[in-house]
């Protein structure tokens, strides 16, 4: 990398691609870069640095609505909202410390690029469901925008949803809207102890099919998680329903209180319990909940010293494996079979991202129509290039 | 309303493509007796209508890819059907194009509970869905009030809405995959059974596409277990504003209702009328809010709800007692439309979303332009997430009364946009807003979203002279024009 720019305003955003497009140089796109270790290794000519953009735009409580510029730090946008009892639903996770960094960096736009979501993407969605209007730069350096501020919008495509999870290879965005809500009162888990990984996602099943509205629900080893989040008669009632409901499983059960549970929910959320190896890959692998088991003995039988616990019902599953020159992409892949769903390849060194698919690979009819929408955006290529590869 | 001019060329080959299109679906699946495309002509904008040159129903993902290809091949255009139900002309048919008709895809075609999910083919109605999986205590949360007609494959189009958006989502936030053939003939999926598909979002591209980016042939939606328990509470307020204020302290407060809806005086006289709910007729501005979940959530809430609107000054608060006083006060809501057909020949229902905040403005700016217009405007709308259904009275067999009915349209949905809002919440472009999209967006906005278009349908042929003011081609689209040898701009910041 030679050197980098920093737009001050959206003008010299546009200016600074248009300049790139001109010149036939690539960027590197980044807000705060807590995430650059996610995804294929780059190489760019110049880095397009966002911070420069930053700061809030306008947050109306009482329209569920915050809309601030692009390089804005995620801390900044959660301590705005908690002031006003409110959230990102889709809880984006923190993976710094993951990846090797330190926590709290990263920025909203940067969550909505990975299509984060934390353990409340079952009920509230991922960051693509909160993205309500976005305004940034194409790869031909044009300003355009797509979406609004408002909640029910259907005027001219969805593009929101395109850009959201895109790894910043279609647009450089300057400004986002994003739907908040309100946070809850109380938050309660009840734990379900010594459940094997088969009666655990069938447990969470039930428990999610429940009229009780379980907002998360997580399997690790020995401790089986079911999160009730609301006003607190609410919660007390369900937690009630739900210890009965549960009482099939047979399994010695456990409360935790809303602070406790902000911590566990957190730590399920940024991936806390595979840091602990450092030098492990990490993958993370989402299928349909009952399918989770299955998959996840399938990666045993072919791979000793696997490491995972599940999200999502079982939908989610995050996978440690010991360090290989292949991060075992074949054997990972090769569990889902025909179950559908997808391996992304979250946590390994430079050198084998190089070489593997960090991103499942798509049959040949997607993947071309897949080029064309990103050739519709960029056609020469200029944003982080190869990034999902 | 101007759509492409018909291309001669093609429908002097028309006997040659219905031969072709016989040859790809055998026996009744070909239409092409004016008595037999008769049903097609329009759809719920029935204002505008056309015949199509021929209609086909196919039954099969396998002949929808044979019928694409020989479309691309032959550049002929084609029109998606669902249930025919949309309100902006989305599946209107073209005169010298195919009306692609997939009410024969109509069989669910797996109901996993486990999963919480239901893979059903596009055809199926929104209540089939649910109809479906009702009786084991699930639903298919987005609820169009066309659901008992609409199809899912429509739905998918549309991204339609309904009451319970706001704490639900629409379409777009309850599908989990699809299966759609491209115009080139491919079939591809998108999701499946699991979360958020890889790759880029086209599941989320695809949704509230209109139908002119591909043809879905298969839908995964998410199922939700049923709230045990809804209230409705009906509330009157002396002066809109003070309705307007109370949708506002509401969802400030933290709450998050099942459904939120705002009648005005003369809406509410209207539905009083045809079904007798119980309405006050003093208010000027009526609520209906409907809080869902566990009872004693529900009951907390109700009280919650009913203290905010004692604090705005509310003049009526009533609360559902029963299921059936529930879908009381539902009824007049409901009927709303169907009550306003009662006292005006026509009415066109218009679909601007704005800012909640934005409400009481707009309101009266409306007023003033009935007035002007000299055409009553009768209000109802989702009021928690924003999105308006004015309705204008006028007489279709007056021609002056039609015009300045479009123009009073026009206007209103200019409004919205000059407030923060946009033209459509939940109805769709299609035909009716289309010349309007450039109040919202610039030519630069448009061209990117053609440009998208051109990625799936590089010949324009899927569903054209919808959403688009003015079709560009691909090829003119995709020039890029680079200087060469620009010096980097010096006053960015460079280190």
């Amino acid at each position: 990398m030679t050197s980098t720019i920093k737009p001050r305003d959206a003008k010299e955003l546009r200016q600074a691609v248009e300049w790139a497009l001109n010149e036939g140089v690539t960027l590197d796109v980044r807000g705060e870069g807590s995430k650059l270790a996610l995804g294929k290794p780059m190489q760019c000519d110049q880095m397009l640095d966002l911070s420069g953009l930053s700061g809030i735009v306008d947050y109306a409580p009482e329209e569920l609505v915050v809309t601030l510029r692009a390089g804005t730090p995620m801390r900044e946008v959660e301590a705005l909202l908690a002031q006003r009892n409110q959230m990102l639903a889709f809880e984006p996770p923190d993976l710094g410390p993951l990846l090797g960094r330190e926590p709290g960096q990263g920025t909203l736009v940067g969550a909505v690029m990975g299509n984060l979501a934390g353990s409340r993407r079952l009920s509230a969605g991922a960051a693509r469901d909160h993205l309500l209007g976005f305004s940034g730069v194409n790869g031909r350096g044009e300003a355009f925008k797509s979406g609004g501020r408002v909640m029910k919008n259907v005027t001219g495509y969805d593009l929101s949803k395109v850009v959201a999870g895109s790894w910043g290879t279609l647009a450089v965005l300057d400004e986002v809207s994003v739907k908040v809500l309100p946070a809850p009162d109380q938050t309660a888990t009840l734990l379900l102890l010594g459940l094997d990984d088969a009666s655990a996602v069938r447990a969470m099943c039930s428990a999610m099919g429940s009229p009780h509205e379980v907002s998360g629900a997580a399997h690790l080893p020995g401790r089986t998680a079911l999160r009730l989040e609301g006003v607190a008669p609410s919660v007390e009632a369900r937690l009630k329903g739900l210890r009965e409901l549960m009482a099939d499983a047979g399994a010695k059960m456990q409360e935790l209180g809303t602070l406790e549970s902000r911590t566990f929910w957190r730590e399920v959320r940024d991936v806390t319990p595979l840091n602990a190896a450092p030098d492990a890959v990490v993958w993370k692998i989402s299928c349909p909940p009952t399918e989770g088991p299955a998959i996840m003995a399938r990666i045993e039988a072919k791979r000793s010293g696997a490491q995972a616990y599940y999200d999502w019902s079982g939908g989610l599953i995050w996978l440690a494996l010991p360090p290989s020159d292949d991060a075992d992409h074949v054997i990972v892949r090769g569990a889902l079979g025909a179950t559908g769903g997808h391996a992304t390849l979250i946590r390994a060194p430079q050198s084998v991202r190089a070489a593997v698919p960090v991103f499942q690979p798509q049959p040949a009819a997607l993947a071309a129509l897949a080029g064309r929408v990103k050739e519709s955006f960029d056609p020469k290529g200029l944003f982080n290039p190869g990034r999902v590869g | 309303m101007e759509m492409p001019p018909l291309d001669p060329a093609i429908l002097a080959r028309r006997s040659d493509i219905v031969a072709a299109l016989r040859a790809i679906v055998p026996g009744e699946g070909v239409i092409d007796d004016l008595d037999g495309m008769r049903p097609y002509e329009c759809d719920a904008l029935s204002a505008y209508r056309q015949m199509p040159m021929v209609v086909v129903l196919p039954e099969t993902a396998a002949q929808v890819a044979a019928i694409l290809r020989y479309c691309q091949d032959n550049k002929v255009k084609v029109v998606p059907r669902g249930g025919g139900t949309s309100l902006s002309g989305g599946s209107m048919p073209i005169g010298d194009g195919i009306l692609l008709a997939m009410g024969k895809f109509n069989r669910v075609l797996e109901i996993d509970y486990a999963n919480r999910c239901a893979r059903v083919q596009p055809g199926v109605t929104n209540l089939g869905v649910t109809k479906a999986v009702e009786h084991e205590g699930f639903y298919y949360a987005p609820d169009p009030s066309s659901q008992i007609a609409c199809s899912i494959g429509g739905n998918v189009a549309e991204n339609s809405g309904g009451v319970h958006c706001l704490k639900y989502g629409l379409t777009t936030n309850n599908l989990l995959g699809i299966e759609m053939v491209l115009m080139n003939g491919e079939i591809v999926r998108l999701g499946g059974k699991h979360l958020d598909a890889g790759g880029y979002d086209l599941l989320g591209l695809m949704t509230g596409s209109e139908g002119l980016l591909g043809v879905v042939t298969e839908v995964t939606v998410r199922l939700l277990r049923k709230p045990s328990t809804a209230r409705a509470v009906l509330l009157g307020f002396p002066t809109e504003a003070g309705a307007a204020d109370c949708v506002a302290a509401v969802i400030a407060s933290g709450i998050i209702p099942g459904g939120m809806e705002m009648m005005d005086k003369d809406a509410t006289k209207c539905a009083e009328a045809y079904v007798g709910a119980g309405y006050p007729l003093d208010a000027e501005g009526l609520l209906i809010v409907e809080l869902d979940g566990p009872p004693v959530e529900v009951d907390y809430l109700v009280e919650r709800v009913a203290d905010i609107a004692k604090g705005r000054g509310a003049t009526t608060i009533r609360v559902s007692h029963d299921e059936q006083e529930r879908v009381l006060f539902w009824a007049g809501r409901k009927a709303a439309f169907p009550a306003v057909g009662q006292i005006s020949p026509d009415y066109m229902c218009l679909d601007g979303s704005v800012p909640r905040g934005k409400l009481v403005e707009v309101l009266a700016e409306m007023r003033r332009l009935s007035k002007q217009y000299g055409l009553r405007v009768v209000n109802v709308f989702h009021a928690g997430d924003g999105n308006l259904h004015p309705l204008i009275l006028f007489d279709a067999n007056d021609p002056d009364e039609l015009r300045r009915c479009e123009e009073l349209g026009a206007d209103i949905l200019r409004l919205c946009v000059r407030v923060g809002g946009v033209l459509t919440g939940e109805h769709g472009v299609g035909i009716e807003k289309r010349d309007l999209m450039g109040v919202q967006f610039t030519e630069i906005d448009l061209d990117q979203q053609m440009r998208v278009k051109c990625a799936f349908d590089p010949d324009h042929l899927l569903n054209p002279g919808k959403v688009f003011p003015q079709l560009r081609r691909c090829a003119e689209l995709g020039r890029l024009v680079v200087t060469q040898n620009r010096l980097p701009f010096p006053d960015i910041p460079r280190f």
